[in-house]
């Protein structure tokens, strides 16, 4: 449980001539659930993309377990609605899954029996857990999830979070997700990474919340109801004004 | 049997119609509809430089074809939006080949050809070449099948399964010069979109998966072809664009039987509205 599964020193990503991470050093071990908060354009999603090979890195390393065994869900993932696929299908691409590893998987991810279902058909809530499913597929010692409860309402997001920190203790696998609910998060995380082109602040939910670049970094009083709040308006407003030199 | 120019006519469109249908699939998911006609239109500029070098018009087209599909993809995003750097190559390539072809004398008539295709003067080394091409290219999206819908479904997910998204571009833009080049003298240059399109969007309704789509979309180019064949002979019309009619209409018949019946389809939900 104390080796890492993953562990970056000194990242820096550049996507273009911008630079979009510097300076990340974090670990994960297994069994822990990190919670990456941080605003638009903070480069949270990069360093996903740049966890699963998907970006290459301008400086910095990344150590690797030899067990790592990736399982990622992707932000927004939108299914063209002329490509007709069939949840089993969906899950058993590139393939090499038996029906009853695809029917677990499901299980697992709270959504039994949708195999035969189109994708598109599918609710937002129910789309978001066959994406989990399939992330599960390989039997991942460290899931990322990005903003995996997008579009829930927080009854579905609270419930959501109940379903991975569930996973976490049948799997024991490590977790790292992105949110923007740090208030929903919170009882299930171990530990928040404030990020913001690099990382502001971390540590135990509570202390990140009150700590005072997290604050600053959303602009707002130590209440975490107005955080959200006042979070969610942030989100409308600033779309690219982000600099990303803070 | 191959001396009989209908038999080669035959062979030459079925096998077009065998590569294109299922390659027009990743067109529509992929929304490159605009992409493949580009493409297509591009191969006049090859056709004018196989005319004037001697050399072999499948090399030249797919020559074209690639080099406009690599620069619009190199320079998609830096300061052009991917439909007006299509605009712009597509078109100018059109139309610096169209006067290309003007300086050479004596091919006047056979420029036509090229545009509208003529499927009926094919040779047995014409038909040689297409199906070489055609295996290639079912050769191709069969091998790369998975690689190919994953990175299409999203790059991530397809990068977090050990593929490369560019390099699965790269092969579908490759298949995609290959089916231009070996279909410009059975339908012509500004018909082979519609060989790509109207039989994916035609079984769009009938798949439940992305493999029936594909499989579907051949039966029904094969079959246009057939039908646009012998429609071509007994009305005595041109036969690409006879071909391309027969894929339309099968097309509108299919939809408005849908509305018709829904019971016809085999998928229970042809349109979007019950996705959220």
């Amino acid at each position: 449980m104390d080796t890492n599964l993953v562990a970056c020193d000194s990242l820096a990503v550049h996507l273009g001539k911008r630079q979009v991470l510097h300076d990340i050093t974090l670990s994960v071990k297994a069994g822990e659930i990190v919670t990456l908060i941080g605003p638009n354009g903070s480069g949270k999603t990069t360093l996903f993309k740049a966890l699963i090979g998907a970006v290459p890195l301008s400086s910095g390393v990344i150590n690797k377990s030899s067990e790592l065994n990736i399982g990622y869900v992707p932000q927004k993932l939108h299914i063209d609605e002329t490509l007709p696929i069939t949840v089993k299908r969906f899950l058993n691409l590139p393939g090499g899954h038996s029906k009853t590893v695809i029917s677990n998987a499901l299980i697992q991810a709270g959504v039994p029996n949708l195999e035969n279902r189109q994708v598109m058909d599918l609710s937002g809530g129910q789309f978001q857990r066959v994406l989990l499913a399939r992330a599960l597929l390989g039997a991942p010692n460290l899931l990322l999830l990005d903003e995996p409860t997008q579009g829930l309402d927080h009854r579905g997001a609270a419930e959501f979070y109940r379903q991975i920190a569930g996973i976490r203790e049948s799997t024991g696998c490590g977790i790292v997700m992105i949110s923007h609910e740090l208030h929903v998060v919170m009882r299930q995380t171990d530990r928040v990474i404030c990020l913001n082109g690099h990382i502001c602040c971390q540590g135990e939910p509570q202390s990140v919340s009150d700590s005072p670049e997290y604050q600053t970094l959303f602009g707002l009083d130590s209440d975490n109801e107005a955080a959200l709040y006042l979070h969610q308006n942030h989100h409308q407003y600033v779309h690219t004004g982000n600099s990303l030199n803070a | 049997m191959l001396d009989d120019f209908l038999v080669r006519a035959t062979l030459a469109s079925v096998g077009v119609a065998l590569a294109a249908a299922p390659l027009g699939c990743f067109v529509i998911w992929r929304r490159m509809a605009y992409f493949g006609d580009s493409t297509a239109h591009a191969a006049v500029l090859g056709v004018a430089l196989s005319l004037m070098l001697s050399a072999p018009l499948f090399v030249c087209v797919l020559g074209v074809c690639l080099l406009m599909a690599m620069t619009v993809s190199s320079l998609s995003g830096k300061g052009f939006a991917m439909d007006t750097l299509l605009g712009v190559m597509a078109h100018s390539s059109l139309a610096f080949g169209l006067v290309a072809v003007s300086f050479l004398s004596g091919i006047r008539i056979d420029l036509m050809s090229y545009l509208f295709g003529d499927i009926l003067a094919l040779g047995k080394t014409d038909l040689a070449v297409i199906w070489a091409g055609v295996l290639m290219v079912i050769g191709l999206v069969t091998l790369r099948w998975s690689g190919l819908l994953l990175s299409t479904l999203n790059p991530d997910l397809a990068h977090a399964s050990g593929f490369n998204p560019k390099r699965e571009r790269f092969i579908l833009t490759l298949a995609l010069a290959i089916v231009v080049a070996v279909a410009i003298k059975v339908v012509g240059v500004l018909l082979i979109a519609a060989m790509l399109i109207v039989p994916a969007a035609t079984a769009r309704p009938f798949s439940k998966t992305p493999e029936m789509m594909a499989i579907v979309a051949a039966a029904l180019g094969a079959t246009a072809s057939l039908l646009g064949l012998r429609a071509s002979y007994v009305l005595d019309s041109p036969t690409g664009p006879t071909i391309v009619s027969i894929s339309a209409l099968l097309f509108i018949l299919v939809n408005v039987l849908l509305k018709v019946i829904p019971a016809f389809s085999l998928n229970a939900s042809p349109s979007s509205d019950q996705s959220t």
